[in-house]
């Protein structure tokens, strides 16, 4: 081959582009790598707590035994945080979008962020501290007012540090997630649409049944499901505000475990077989979370022009 | 330091898709050749394999030679960093780098290609090349504000600028004028005038007038329907191809009756 | 006066049948006032009459609407009263958190050497003595200043080039191929790990790599980096994808190389808001309290190392002082010591979220366009 003027290359050659291309892409399988870690490395140390004879596990009946009631405490707390957030939320993310004046709404949104960035272990010291005196009265009236239904049987708890408080401090810190993608898709309804409705004499409430809300729809689902995500996994806010014990029904008694914060609790002093139980219900609890993150991004690809950035 | 070039059997694809279709031209050293035709025709896809920018856009390729005063830009071996540098491109919208004052934006290819140059070299290089795109005089006094801050007029010739600063064979330039206001675009004929005693310029444009007004030789480029290849129908020179074009769609064209 | 004017009484056929602006402000203070009515009987208190005041604001207002407007109407106000009042009552969390830090944190944090001193010696004897004989409150967080800073700071170092660096593989030679598409899934799989998982995974690692129970700084902060790197790559991602186009092909056809490009071109351009980004991370990270738990270990003397021992931070500080009270028979000097410390992480916290907004806005680029 002749050289050309073409082929004499100069300057900074191609090995400058080959080692920066490299380094990007080894960035990105670095990230796999790392989850692919999470899940390996959380396998082979929860490994000894799944084969180990059942009376060495806590409790004494393996790990299942041990594992299940504080999996149906996460559901729990969970479903309290949703069934409570997700309706604010979705009002909060309307008010911002479609109610409010238009200079106030970025300053709204950036109150409501105010409410992600606080640490949650200070949601939880709120929690146990001031949440938890306040309330305990109102689990009172429960008890007896509303007693015969089993979630809300009495005798409450004195000290109000019950799975359902830990269920609305979750909620205070879901709120926040579900809001900024909520209000992020509600922004994203095309306003002909809205101003089709409107211009058919529709008041908002009904433009925004027959516009926006059938728009929303999957985004809202998929932002309560990664509010979901955060909920089970969240850790601080359950180890500090509730008292915890065996799985009972009712709500507002002392009583019930997550698996974040049993991790959370017994993880600094154990040792043994123990750090293998606690990392084997880590990994159940990475399965959980995993499965729901999953689900909440496949509804989020199926409607590509909703990008879910946080 | 002008040199020609010339197209052999060029078809350039997006993919599958056959975008342009065999096209032969020889585009002669120290000369402003214009490429004109209806939008969608394949002009600017083919004025971007000239220096393999095309290669930017995912999926696009091309098949056939295109000779650099006999050197093959297609042949093995080729860095198209090479080309770029010895065929330099201005844009149909003015590109300032927004984070480089003007000075920087001059010197940009040199310095992001981490030369070697003494300030003294530097100020003669912003001198030479900002006179060169006739911008010396207007902005001689704020070499070190940002590009960004100058009208549309100026940020293209500062562009042009840019362009001649790393000392090119070629230029090519992809609608130059069509994002400027009339006062600009004449600024800018007049300086395509000035280039051609030193490069060889190859300019797209949508305006029959300006084509006229600054070509010597004109290329039409036409496409038979949409999802067909674009074509170069008619090459020659500029007066010929506006006042006795051969073919009946050339002349359909610059007569206005369709495009 | 002339005839052709309009008589003044006259009410526009437009508005027939509306109700007159000033209706909300009556319904409110009837509300108001009715509700502080049946609040002296059973017994005043703030929160409750909030409440109350705004059930019967909306009953009110909506009940006259469907009265005089129609049920349309009244509809529309009902959705209105309930979409304020869920934002009203997204506040009260925020105020309430907020107030009772300030209250609960401020003697904490004016307390002499809170911040210049450490937890080193501090026993519950000391906490004994300040409840019952008055004696100043001991001790303090400078340790897990120390401690929070230095993990956060290594995180932030593993964290950044590596989130960076996988952006620009995504925006610059992804080109939607399938690993740049799973890249993109399992980053955002990623933001949903707790991060009592990722702390976990730093432990495991650690323990099989190094040793069983190895806790140091370092362990902790490659578990923040699990939690920073995917905010780090989303947000800068977010931030390449906006840099236009014709820039890199402005620096193309100067000959530059694509490495060049991306470094000397795209990143300048979005670099504020790369900065930014890895700001609010930050953030993000600084207060994580789960991951450092099981991972660093408690300690109350004052540690500069992170590759050896245990490690204090400001967040695992807080839970320990309110869960495990330096003297437990005299809680209120460690719940003191815990909300002084919480103030300085939410100032901390505050600050960042300022800071980025600050660095948004400041460095942007000046287009002119």
């Amino acid at each position: 081959m002749t050289t050309t003027s073409l082929t004499s290359s100069r300057g900074a050659g191609r090995a400058g582009d080959k080692v920066f291309s490299g380094a990007t892409l080894a960035a990105g399988c670095l990230i796999l790598a790392v989850l692919f870690g999470v899940a390996l490395f959380l396998v082979v140390q929860a490994f000894p707590a799944l084969t180990a004879s059942p009376d060495l596990i806590k409790g004494g009946e393996g790990f299942f035994a041990y594992i299940w009631p504080i999996v149906i405490g996460t559901l729990i707390a969970a479903t309290i945080a949703l069934v409570i957030a997700t309706p604010i939320a979705i009002g909060v993310a309307m008010f911002i979008s479609h109610f409010a004046p238009r200079q106030l709404a970025s300053g709204l949104g950036y109150v409501v962020d105010l409410l992600a960035a606080i640490p949650s272990v200070v949601y939880g010291a709120w929690g146990a501290a001031f949440l938890a005196k306040e309330i305990s009265p109102a689990y009172n009236w429960l008890a007896s007012n509303m007693g015969w239904l089993p979630i809300f049987q009495g005798p409450a708890s004195a000290t109000g540090k019950t799975i359902l408080t830990a269920g609305i401090v979750l909620a205070v810190m879901i709120l926040p997630i579900i809001t900024s993608l909520t209000r992020e898709i509600f922004l994203q309804t095309p306003k002909l649409h809205e101003e089709a409705s409107l211009a058919l004499g529709a008041t908002r409430w009904e433009m925004i049944k027959m516009a926006v809300l059938p728009f929303a729809r999957p985004g809202i689902i998929s932002a309560v499901m990664l509010g979901l995500g955060r909920a089970l996994g969240e850790t601080m806010a359950v180890a500090l505000v509730l008292s915890s014990g065996a799985l009972t029904a009712s709500l507002i008694q002392t009583g019930n475990q997550t698996i974040a914060a049993e991790i959370a609790l017994n993880f600094p002093e154990a040792s043994g077989l123990q750090v293998s139980t606690l990392i084997a219900a880590g990994l159940v609890l990475f399965v959980i979370t995993l499965g729901v993150n999953m689900i909440a991004r496949w509804i989020i690809g199926r409607h590509k022009e909703f990008s879910g950035a946080n | 330091m002008s040199k020609r070039i010339d197209v052999k059997d060029l078809n350039v694809y997006y993919g599958k898709f056959l975008a342009v279709e065999d096209v032969n031209i020889n585009i002669d050293a120290k000369s402003v050749t214009a490429f004109i035709g209806p939008s969608g025709c394949g002009k600017s896809t083919f004025l971007r394999t000239l220096n393999r920018m095309h290669e930017v856009i995912p999926g696009a390729r091309v098949e056939g030679e295109v000779l650099l005063d006999g050197d093959n830009l297609y042949g093995p071996g080729v860095d198209p960093v090479t080309v770029r540098s010895q065929i330099g491109m201005v844009f149909q919208r003015p590109n300032p780098f927004p984070t480089m004052s003007i000075r920087d934006n001059v010197l940009a290819g040199v310095k992001l290609n981490n030369q070697k140059i003494s300030k003294g070299e530097a100020d003669a290089l912003v001198e030479r090349s900002l006179r060169g795109a006739n911008l010396w005089n207007e902005v001689k006094d704020r070499l070190a504000k940002p590009g960004s801050g100058l009208s549309g007029g100026q940020q293209q010739r500062l562009c042009i600028a840019r362009a001649i600063a790393v000392e090119p064979q070629v230029i090519l330039m992809d609608e130059p004028c069509s994002a400027l206001d009339p006062i600009s675009t004449l600024a800018i004929e007049d300086l395509i005038n000035e280039l051609k005693d030193q490069y060889t310029v190859v300019i797209v444009t949508h305006n029959m007038q300006q084509a006229a007004r600054v070509s010597e030789k004109t290329a039409f480029f036409n496409i038979a329907g949409t999802g067909k290849p674009g074509k170069l129908i008619e090459y020659g020179d500029t007066h010929t191809i506006f006042s006795n074009p051969t073919e009946k769609a050339t002349e359909d064209y610059v007569s206005g009756r369709f495009g | 006066m002339t005839a052709t004017m309009t008589p003044v009484k006259k009410r526009s056929a437009l508005t027939k049948g509306q109700l007159p602006k000033w209706a909300p402000y009556v319904v409110l203070g009837l509300a108001l006032i009715l509700s502080a009515a049946i609040m002296a009987l059973i017994g005043f208190n703030a929160f409750g009459w909030g409440i109350l005041t705004a059930i019967l604001f909306t009953a009110g207002l909506v009940g006259w609407s469907a009265a005089a407007e129609g049920g349309r109407k009244a509809k529309d106000k009902l959705a209105t009263c309930l979409v304020v009042g869920s934002f009203l009552v997204a506040l009260l969390p925020l105020i309430s958190v907020i107030w009772t830090v300030l209250v609960n944190g401020l003697p904490g944090l004016t307390d002499p050497g809170f911040l210049s001193t450490s937890m080193n010696g501090v026993t519950g004897a000391f906490d004994n003595k300040t409840v019952e004989e008055g004696a100043p409150v001991v001790g303090g967080i400078y340790h897990a200043l120390i401690g929070t800073l230095l993990i956060t700071a290594v995180a932030t170092v593993i964290s950044v080039p590596v989130g960076l660096l996988t952006a620009i593989y995504l925006v610059e030679y992804g080109n939607d191929r399938p690993l740049a598409r799973s890249i993109t899934f399992f980053v955002d799989v990623m933001t949903g790990i707790p991060s009592i998982v990722a702390g976990l995974f730093a432990a495991a690692f650690f323990f099989a790599v190094v040793g069983p129970g190895t806790k140091t700084g370092a362990v902790a902060a490659v578990a923040l980096s699990v939690l920073m790197i995917p905010v780090v790559v989303r947000s800068s991602e977010e931030m390449l994808k906006i840099v236009p186009n014709e820039l890199r092909e402005a620096a193309y056809a100067l000959g530059v190389r694509k490495w060049r490009t991306i470094l000397k071109v795209v990143i300048p351009t979005a670099i504020s808001g790369i900065a930014s980004g890895v700001t609010l991370a930050i953030a993000r990270v600084i207060g994580e309290t789960a991951p450092i738990l099981v991972t660093a270990g408690f300690a109350t003397s004052i540690n500069y190392n992170v590759f050896s021992g245990w490690m204090a931070s400001l967040p695992t500080f807080i839970y320990t002082q309110i869960l495990n009270p330096t003297s437990p028979s005299n809680p209120d000097p460690s719940s003191m010591r815990a909300w002084g410390a919480a103030l300085v992480l939410i100032i901390l916290v505050m600050l960042l979220n300022l800071i980025a907004r600050l660095i948004a806005r400041m460095f942007a680029p000046k287009t002119g366009r």
